[in-house]
């Protein structure tokens, strides 16, 4: 079993620290990814200050229902994501690779109603190019808001795509023991990313999905 | 000592909480707020954002050196955000002044 001395990196004093170094790193790159995100969200504010009417309008061809699905659906993968954290403070392996399981399941199952979602809008003819269509006076401001849209989520979805490909390499790792009370970061770390991705779309839902809702048939010619 | 385990307990109530704040949010955007549906939606958010850090993060029992790193990111973020939509919101101002509606 491994102990301590196996799981300490010989410049770090003691395994406190070690975590504590590992931590503090992440939680930089998690800053960097705020920033990243937030030119987004700046470019959104902006464009929804400008054309507010458009916005909501645009919003509104929005699948609401399936969104909202997806909203959970991210939210019960954190739960697993720090229930599978737990079972490793714990030392439960067979707990742990089933959170990890579900973990990566759930994950896969946002992407594929995702999946879904852009068909429509690509049948729909929602998506900013030569094929764009939308009938009405807001036509053009309404491009901005799906390219928003498809930027903000696909940067969204491709978090996710990553964040799946590491849990399933934490899957491989659990499943061959690498994991014990004494030494879980990979876990702890790869479990801030998820829920930071988590709380990306905790911000998206509302200003993409929910801002045209309260309005009664605005635009449309 | 080491790190601070919480109950699973405690992160099913997290769970719940976050649950019933996006049903919340769902149900507000449907009521005509004026300007205060986006208002609501986004502090909803914020607290969303918060349990997820506080507890699912394990923030509240980060050292400190961790609270500055990521506040300092939200300040950042801040400059960001408040600096440029001070500059897109008054840009009308001008225009006033200069004779044009």
């Amino acid at each position: 079993m491994p102990e301590a001395p196996s799981v300490l990196a010989h410049h770090f004093d003691d395994v406190e620290q070690q975590r504590g170094a590992g931590t503090l790193g992440m939680w930089v790159f998690l800053v960097t990814e705020v920033m990243f995100f937030g030119g987004l969200f700046l470019s959104y504010t902006i464009y929804r200050v400008i054309y507010p009417d458009a916005f909501a309008d645009a919003s509104r061809h929005l699948d609401i229902t399936l969104g909202a699905v997806n909203t959970a659906v991210l939210i019960c993968s954190s739960l697993t994501v720090v229930l599978a954290v737990y079972s490793a403070q714990v030392g439960n392996r067979t707990l742990l690779l089933w959170f990890l399981l579900a973990t990566i399941l759930l994950g896969l199952v946002f992407l594929g109603i995702k999946f879904t979602e852009y068909a429509h809008k690509f049948a729909e003819h929602h998506v900013p190019g030569s094929d764009f269509v939308y009938p009405g006076p807001y036509a053009q401001p309404a491009k901005l808001f799906f390219s928003l849209y498809f930027a903000m989520t696909g940067l969204h979805a491709l978090h996710m795509v990553i964040g799946i490909g590491v849990f399933a390499v934490l899957f491989v790792q659990a499943w061959w023991n690498r994991f014990s009370p004494a030494y879980y970061t990979p876990l702890e770390l790869s479990g801030l990313y998820w829920h930071f991705v988590d709380i990306v779309w905790i911000f998206l839902f509302p200003l993409l999905y929910l801002i045209g809702l309260h309005l009664p048939g605005i635009g449309h010619g | 000592m080491a790190e601070h385990i919480i109950p699973p307990k405690t992160y099913v109530l997290v769970f719940a909480a976050l649950l019933a704040l996006t049903y919340t949010t769902y149900v507000v955007a449907f009521i005509d707020l004026g300007p205060w549906n986006v208002v609501a939606a986004l502090a909803i958010a914020v607290g969303k954002a918060l349990l997820v850090a506080l507890f699912f993060m394990h923030l509240r029992h980060s050292p400190k050196l961790t609270w500055v790193v990521a506040g300092g990111g939200l300040f950042w973020l801040g400059i960001l955000l408040a600096l440029t939509v001070s500059d897109y919101l008054t840009r009308g101002w001008l225009a006033g002044v200069a004779g044009k509606s």
